[in-house]
């Protein structure tokens, strides 16, 4: 009886079911990919034909050209530019400094290990808000304001790259370690040559986690980056729509670039996405 | 002769050196940019130092001054109301998308990929594009609304009332894909055993839900509900993006308040103190789930 319930039934009615969810859930993922549609839709129009009623879904005559003007409205070269360059000095030390750290908290044992280990996850909790003052004095007596620096040290060392790659590494079996020890080889040989290439999947997560965060991180440039040339994309897409605000396909133009990049990123690393989401979350 | 204790004491040393050894070029940076602000943050609250003038001990009064700040006032009562908004509406959208993916077929992942998509693009894009959706006259969600047969539809940004409910919505559309994945998490971990006895007991599918999903879903539920209240208390981008505090002061939030205050006009004691309460507000409310959660547990 239950094997016969827990098995999908067959039939017209089961099939009647599963179009019907079918239906629903793409009825669903149209509504939420809409804004997107929209976004792409207005990015390839003229200007006037962005807010009209009805809504016109398919731009009469395609606007390709709004991709070519806007490099010269904007110094959008020099925004992809710092933001790349900005994102790619983050996530490198993030990954790196963490999962450094994180074999320290997994693998070495130690008294204070786990208090420490404690106050870190402790201030994940902690929302940046709170401390963003003290940082910001800081960083002005450092005379680091205005520089990609201030943003790289902020964000290079956070707890949560070494939280993420400690929960990954705690599943690594400590026999495996202990085996290698029996070799010969030092800690830092373990960590490099055994527990390291393991990690893969982890590392993917953080480094595309870390990654998406500062190429979409708002407020941190916002604070600190006051000077034109140094801006990221997102200071700099902030700034165009409050310079021409009824500029409406150019806006979505450059909304289309600005997310462009990560959506790429997004669809060739969805699962460590998801997988580090998940892992980061579920031990916590 | 050896002394075992001492040779294990120096075999202790070498592993905590060697254990620090790791840590060490992460914790310098976490330290000094993360550990010491929190506790500077923390006496800068009952300090008045602006960039001019040294620093001088004040004691209260900065909370006192909290207290007499309409502005301040305003925003603390408008991220209350964000918080209220956007912590159970995306949990809720989060959930039933998480119960409604959580099956075998084909195809599924491209639906939780859309539901997640709107998470990893930027904040600047997403503001953007809403606010133009929300355009009172053209924009396509009044027009679906008249649609639906709305006469007079809401004003979404341009209005006081409605500036808020357009932020929350928005963000509810942003956030509830991350969610979803922790919801998904934790439905994978409940055991099927458990449904195949409850089936056995003759539990209907709502019976079912009821009985092993939801205490399953515990933990996850606890979490994500922590989660969204830091996040809700710590919004900037958003509104920063897509109102800017306004119209008028509608939906001015804590977080621009620290900004404005601490950055905008140098005064980092008083700044510190409107941080201060943040940081209490999120650590109370977090104390107080934990506290629902033990005592449903035992």
């Amino acid at each position: 009886m239950t094997t016969a319930a827990s098995r999908p039934a067959r039939g017209p009615l089961a099939l009647l079911r599963r179009a019907a969810l079918y239906t629903v859930l793409a009825a669903l993922a149209a509504a939420i990919l809409v804004p997107f549609g929209w976004m792409v839709s207005a990015s390839l129009k003229r200007n006037n034909e962005v807010l009209t009623i009805p809504v016109r879904w398919i731009p009469k005559d395609l606007q390709w050209h709004n991709f070519a003007d806007i490099w010269a409205k904007i110094p959008l070269g020099t925004y992809l530019g710092n933001t790349v360059l900005l994102s790619l000095a983050i996530t490198f030390l993030q990954v790196l400094t963490g999962s450094f750290a994180a074999y320290g908290f997994a693998k070495v044992r130690f008294r204070g290990r786990d208090t420490l280990f404690l106050a870190y996850v402790a201030t994940i909790a902690v929302p940046w808000q709170a401390y963003m003052i003290p940082q910001y004095i800081l960083m002005q007596k450092a005379e680091l304001t205005d520089t990609f620096w201030s943003l790289i040290l902020l964000q290079a060392f956070g707890a949560f790259g070494v939280f993420l790659m400690r929960q990954y590494y705690l599943t690594i079996p400590d026999e495996l370690c202990e085996a290698a020890r029996v070799d010969g080889l030092s800690e830092y040989g373990i960590w490099a040559r055994i527990v390291l290439p393991l990690s893969k999947p982890a590392l993917a997560s953080l480094a595309l986690l870390t990654f998406v965060n500062t190429w979409n991180d708002y407020m941190g440039p916002f604070i600190y980056l006051t000077s034109n040339d140094l801006w990221t994309i997102q200071l700099g897409l902030r700034s165009f729509v409050g310079q021409f605000d009824a500029d409406y396909a150019m806006i979505m133009t450059g909304s289309v670039l600005s997310v462009l990049p990560i959506a790429v990123i997004f669809l060739l690393g969805q699962r460590y996405f998801i997988q580090g989401i998940a892992t980061s979350g579920m031990k916590g | 002769m050896a002394h075992p204790p001492t040779a294990r004491s120096r075999r202790g040393l070498r592993t905590t050196l060697i254990g620090w050894s790791f840590i060490l070029p992460n914790f310098l940076g976490f330290a000094l940019l993360t550990l010491v602000p929190m506790l500077a943050a923390f006496v800068l609250s009952f300090m008045d130092w602006d960039s001019y003038n040294p620093p001088e001990w004040v004691g209260l009064k900065n909370l006192e001054r909290l207290l007499d700040d309409e502005s301040t006032k305003v925003a603390l009562r408008n991220t209350a109301l964000y918080a209220l908004g956007h912590v159970p509406l995306t949990a809720l959208a989060a959930l039933a998308l998480a119960l409604l993916l959580n099956r075998r077929m084909a195809g599924v992942g491209f639906f939780r990929a859309a539901a997640f998509f709107p998470y990893v693009t930027s904040m600047v894009a997403v503001a953007v594009v809403w606010n133009m959706l929300f355009n009172p006259s053209f924009g396509p969600v009044n027009q679906f609304l008249h649609l639906l047969g709305v006469e007079n539809p809401p004003g979404w940004t341009t209005s006081t009332d409605w500036a808020m409910p357009a932020v929350v919505l928005t963000s509810v559309w942003r956030d509830m894909g991350y969610y979803m994945v922790l919801f998904l998490a934790g439905l994978q971990a409940i055991p099927q055993e458990h449904y195949e006895a409850a089936r056995v007991d003759g539990a209907g599918p709502w019976q079912r839900f009821r009985a092993v999903t939801l205490p399953g879903l515990r933990p996850v539920t606890f979490l994500v509900l922590i989660l969204l209240t830091v996040q809700s208390f710590k919004v900037f981008d958003l509104i920063v993006v897509m109102t800017d505090g306004g119209p008028g002061r509608a939906t001015l939030v804590l977080s621009q308040q620290i900004y404005r205050q601490g950055i905008i006009e140098g005064e980092f004691g008083y700044a510190s103190a409107i941080s201060l309460v943040l940081f209490l507000l999120v650590l109370v409310l977090t104390l107080i789930q934990f506290w629902f959660n033990n005592r449903g547990e035992r």
